[in-house]
């Protein structure tokens, strides 16, 4: 038995140059889970899509809660998987003490910055992406006040918030609403709270309103549909989710960014450093599809397109409220 | 006005599935069997409910689901620790463990969305019920908005949730199996040296916390939300127990007690973030801390000593 197994290792060791091209990536999970129909699930698109085209099957985690996450990633390191991707910016202090302990690995963080020569940050311009959808809002508005519903109250949430804001008053919004589930990680996961926040602030006039909340967006959404007004959904598209009530979504391509992690890593160009990705660069966009064809009117269509050449083109500077802390809208 | 009217509606609408576990608990710590677990049935509710109100859409078949899942988690509560004589704290965190995991497990074995049930829609839910003469009487002063905002437009269930509250104070106060109830909770030896089954009588009572776990969850998965999303009751089992404790275990207080929690939760949703005149903005994160920190003030200084019923967690063992 004890020959078998040397043999089966043996086996391995002869094996693995052999196939350097062949990868175990990995993909981890934030809280909210993999199929919150938002910023994992978008994740997992990903993954999926390199499983199809290029036949590597991949590990995933998804944890429960915070304490898991140290443990498992440097499981998953330990175990050999290369590269690993991290969906989530919580990742983020976890990831920053276990990179140094396998520097043949390769990380790559999505929503967060970690400044280490194996780590691939990928970042959004989460603003740019809201400053459209909040166009969008603030035309289609009639009484022109909109609302925002946060998940968990960060920079990074308010940094859509404020994006949102510029393009809502942009179109002629006067007032923008704007509430945080909570302060822990459970207001990732609270449609219950999620639509009580959402008929708040249609009670206060909000007629049109925009969730950055993972999975408590579905509670939002749903309490804009029931009370016939709009939502708008946010990371993946969630259009399908209330057909015809959700105005459009603001899609945040972490799927591509999971893809290219693994297909980089399999095709050996993998490069460690901050991506940031923004309009110009495909990595945010608003949804668009059969679901929310009849709300958005051409000139409500001219107008987003426009918004959006003048961002690529730089007339438009989106402010990004992490720089300062600040949203001068 | 509108605003004050607009609180109240959300105050309401948050505090049902508090109240209906409450008075869950109620029924079943006035017998002396304690009862942690209420979190868990009215999670299993909620689930049994958006499962079966995806499958059949009914939402009526999905109550009777949600009721009858409830029930039978109270007796599994009640087997352990009636029958059994086991720790109640014990098997109520089992309870509670037994329904977060699986919950999760067999949505995701079932319906492959991450633990969550399909959305419903129609007569899949229990929605909002408009008392006749409601749009007429709006423009009442003061009454109308009252009428049509606050007393109309709520769910069947949060009807039946407040009705309760006199039920309950009937059974417990005017019935005899209510007076039975309450002196088991305090000296089950007494009852039965008068010839009355202990066992029986505590096992009625938690099939009563059954039932009413049934429709907390219920409503939370088919009044407030459109399915069952994964740990969806969010504590509010435990907040249920507080507000008990609060209450003294008595049901119009338990009422009150719900209703201040529910009232605190609607103002942390409501006035994040506004600048109040003299006093400027408030930070959103002391918005939130308000109901906990009102209920610490008011726990420890303002309702006096709260004394459980006597009999309660201790099983009872004939003399030999």
């Amino acid at each position: 038995m004890k020959r078998f197994i040397f043999g089966l290792l043996a086996a391995t060791v002869v094996a693995a140059p052999a196939f350097a091209a062949d990868i175990e990536p990995a993909l981890l999970f934030d809280l909210g889970g993999k199929f919150d129909k938002s910023f994992n699930e978008a994740s997992y698109e990903g993954a999926e899509k390199f499983k199809k085209e290029t036949g590597t099957s991949y590990r995933e985690f998804e944890i429960s809660n915070d304490a898991q996450r140290e443990q498992a990633l440097r499981k998953f390191a330990e175990d050999g998987n290369n590269p690993i991707v991290m969906a989530g910016f919580n990742w983020a202090a976890t990831l920053e003490k276990i990179a140094p302990e396998f520097p043949d690995t390769k990380f790559t963080l999505i929503d967060a910055v970690v400044e280490a020569p194996n780590v691939r940050s990928v970042v959004f311009k989460e603003g740019e992406g809201s400053y459209l959808v909040g166009v969008l809002a603030g035309q289609a508005s009639k009484s022109k006040k909109v609302g925002f519903v946060g998940g968990m109250d960060i920079p990074l949430i308010r940094k859509f918030a404020c994006g949102y804001v510029g393009g809502a008053k942009a179109a002629g919004a006067t007032e923008v609403i704007q509430n945080y589930t909570g302060d822990t990680p459970a207001a990732w996961n609270d449609p219950t709270k999620g639509g009580e926040i959402a008929k708040s602030q249609i009670d206060q006039g909000a007629d049109v309103v925009y969730a950055a909340a993972g999975g408590t967006g579905v509670g939002v959404m749903q309490a804009a549909a029931d009370a016939g007004k709009l939502g708008i959904g946010v990371d993946s598209n969630q259009n399908g989710l209330q057909p015809g009530k959700i105005l459009t979504s603001m899609v945040k391509r972490v799927d591509v960014a999971v893809y290219n992690a693994f297909k980089d890593a399999a095709d050996d160009k993998f490069t460690a450093g901050v991506n940031n990705l923004g309009l110009k660069e495909d990595g945010v966009a608003y949804a668009m599809d059969d679901n929310n064809k009849a709300l958005v009117t051409p000139e409500m269509q001219a107008a987003v397109d426009k918004a959006k050449a003048d961002i690529i083109a730089g007339t438009i500077s989106v402010h990004d409220y992490m720089s300062d802390n600040a949203c001068p809208y | 006005m509108d605003v004050v009217v607009q609180l109240i509606d959300a105050t309401v609408r948050v505090s049902v599935p508090l109240l209906l576990a409450c008075l869950a608990g109620l029924y079943s710590e006035r017998a002396g069997i304690f009862d942690i677990g209420l979190e868990g049935k009215m999670l299993a509710g909620a689930f049994a409910a958006g499962t079966v109100a995806a499958l059949t859409g009914s939402a009526w078949i999905a109550l009777f689901a949600a009721v009858g899942i409830a029930v039978a988690l109270a007796l599994v509560h009640g087997f352990a620790s009636i029958t059994n004589r086991g720790n109640q704290i014990v098997s109520g965190v089992a309870i509670n463990f037994i329904a977060a995991g699986s919950t999760i497990i067999l949505g995701q074995a079932w319906f492959s969305q991450g633990g969550r049930t399909p959305s419903v829609g129609g007569d899949a839910r229990f929605g909002a019920i408009e008392l006749p003469g409601a749009a007429a009487l709006r423009d009442v002063p003061v009454l109308g908005p009252i009428y049509s905002e606050i007393i109309s437009g709520q769910t069947l269930l949060a009807y039946f949730a407040f009705a309760m509250v006199p039920f309950t104070w009937w059974v417990l106060y005017r019935t005899r199996f209510g007076l039975r109830l309450r002196a088991v909770g305090e000296n089950p030896a007494a009852v039965d040296t008068a010839g009355i089954s202990v066992p029986w009588l505590r096992y009625r009572a938690v099939i009563c916390t059954g039932i009413l776990t049934g429709f907390a969850g219920t409503y939370l998965a088919l009044s407030q939300n459109a399915g069952f999303v994964k740990d969806m009751t969010a504590g509010r089992g435990y907040i249920a127990l507080a507000a008990l404790i609060f209450a003294k275990w008595k049901p119009v207080p338990a009422m009150w007690a719900c209703l201040l929690f529910g009232f605190l939760d609607a103002i942390s949703i409501r006035y994040q973030g506004v600048a109040f005149p003299g006093i400027g903005r408030v930070p959103v994160q002391l918005m939130q801390a308000l109901p906990y920190i009102l209920t610490v003030i008011l726990l420890a200084g303002f309702i006096g000593k709260a004394i459980p019923p006597r009999a309660g967690g201790v099983p009872y063992v004939k003399e030999r």
